[in-house]
């Protein structure tokens, strides 16, 4: 058998906060890929032009250097907030960035804005009769949305959003730089200390392989309970 | 030069991070960078052309090889890969007492083998999709014409491919851009080790990553534009006929 040197456990307590972490950053990544895809779509220009801000700066900047500006000036940031409010009304609270929330919020405000073009050429896709007839039936907005928009969107977005996942999932070995310890920082510490790199980071690889396609199994049924209706040609 | 140097210096002189000295660390890491991303994407590209080739053989003993090369690095984080053959080429018994330790022991070499691993896979992937698409009757016409196998491949199959293949690949290089702030892990002074370097020393995480962000963002349009270019120019039988 592979000799863990003690460190299995703590591999173990690593992998499941990448995959916490995976998860709920991709809950916010999809909220906020939602909001964004709306804001571009609507016909308020100042909605629209901060959309547009918001993906095109995060598509243009690396993952890990906007993880340390967030991570780094977070605590900073907050500080001076806080020391104004204090200044100004008396308030005094103090908030500590916390690592793993740091890194749901950068991961989630990163991959909003992928999500946020997958979810906008999706919602594109859909037949704008369809929409209209769900007004013609006295649907308010949200009704439209939730009955009409969203079930036939999807079926255009999980190809993309499977893509997305898949980087967000490898984007979460990132937070093992600032001072998360997912895996990848168990590995790399087991590795220098046992002097066995090998043994560590292909364990770690495993697993990503591992999480990959099981997700892409988990996708290609999603992918098939959406498509109902629309046969198997096209 | 020189009076561009003082014209810059008086600029510069009630500024306490942005002094010369930083501004010198950046433009350093800045080289790096480019350097590093470009190596690793023209060695990228070349290894991948046979791989693409070689991923759509009849062959299983060939593919699947590919196949699984390409699964692996695509489907593991590339720091992983980074780690894996930084750590595993310091780890190697005795080779510290090597020829092969000058080259290595910086972590530049190490860096530009993981990059350049993980980039031809991905690249691998975009030109067999590229391949793949030919349309049949290009193929068939080839064949009528008695062209070999080397010679359709050479004349008809590559040549659109790569046109096909553009934006994916477009879209490649910036990634490739991006991920190489990973380097910076390893202690290469890359634009991402300036900006922690500059960070670490005067505690001013907002001047330092905004203003490495901003050349980044520089760098990823100046990507996005050249390649705008290219599709203009290379693509431009296949735009809608306008009118």
């Amino acid at each position: 058998m592979i000799d863990l040197h003690g460190y299995g456990p703590r591999l173990a307590e690593g992998a499941l906060i990448t995959i916490e972490l995976a998860v709920l950053s991709l809950v916010l990544a999809i909220l906020l890929g939602l909001a964004t895809a709306s804001a571009k779509m609507s016909r308020n220009w100042v909605l629209h032009r901060v959309a547009t801000l918001y993906t095109t700066i995060i598509r243009g900047v690396p993952d890990l250097v906007l993880m340390m500006l967030l991570f780094f000036g977070g605590q900073i940031g907050i500080n001076m907030i806080t020391d104004m409010l204090y200044d100004r009304f008396g308030v005094d609270i103090f908030i500590n960035v916390n690592e793993f929330i740091a890194g749901v919020v950068t991961i989630g405000l990163i991959f909003g804005a992928y999500m946020g073009e997958t979810f906008r050429g999706a919602f594109m896709a859909v037949d704008a009769g369809q929409i209209e007839a769900g007004r013609a039936y006295g649907m308010n907005h949200w009704l439209v949305f939730r009955r009409i928009r969203f079930p036939q969107m999807m079926r255009h977005a999980i190809p993309g959003l499977s893509n997305n996942w898949m980087v967000l999932l490898k984007t979460t070995a990132l937070v093992s730089v600032i001072g998360l310890t997912d895996m990848v920082r168990v590995a790399s510490e087991a590795s220098k200390a046992t002097r066995e790199p090998f043994t560590f980071m292909i364990i770690v690889a495993v697993i990503y392989l591992l999480i990959a396609s099981l997700s892409e199994w988990g996708f290609a049924r999603l992918q098939k309970r959406y498509d109902v209706g629309y046969g198997e040609a096209d | 030069m020189e009076s561009l140097m003082t014209w810059l210096e008086a600029r510069l002189a009630d500024n306490s991070i942005f002094t010369l000295q930083t501004l010198e660390y950046y433009g350093e890491g800045l080289t790096t960078t480019v350097q590093l991303v470009f190596l690793s994407l023209v060695i990228g590209l070349i290894l991948a052309v046979p791989l693409a080739i070689g991923r759509g053989s009849k062959h299983r003993w060939i593919s699947l090889p590919i196949f699984f090369y390409c699964y692996v690095f695509r489907g593991t984080p590339l720091l992983v890969q980074l780690y894996l053959i930084y750590y595993g080429v310091v780890f190697v018994e005795g080779i510290q007492e090597t020829w092969l330790w000058v080259v290595l022991e910086k972590p530049f070499v190490p860096a530009l083998i993981a990059f350049t691993l993980n980039t031809a896979a991905y690249t691998t992937e975009i030109f067999r999709g590229a391949i793949k698409s030919t349309a049949r009757g290009e193929i068939e016409a080839a064949r009528a014409y008695g062209m070999s196998q080397g010679l359709m491949l050479r004349r008809i199959v590559l040549p659109s491919a790569f046109r096909r293949a553009l934006p994916a690949y477009g879209n490649e290089v910036i990634f490739m851009l991006h991920a190489s702030a990973i380097a910076s892990v390893v202690t290469i002074m890359d634009l991402t080790g300036a900006a922690r370097f500059v960070y670490a020393r005067y505690y001013a995480p907002f001047d330092a990553f905004l203003f490495v962000a901003a050349i980044y963002l520089c760098l990823t349009f100046a990507i996005l534009y050249l390649f705008r270019y290219l599709e203009k120019r290379l693509l431009a039988h296949l735009k809608p006929a306008s009118g």
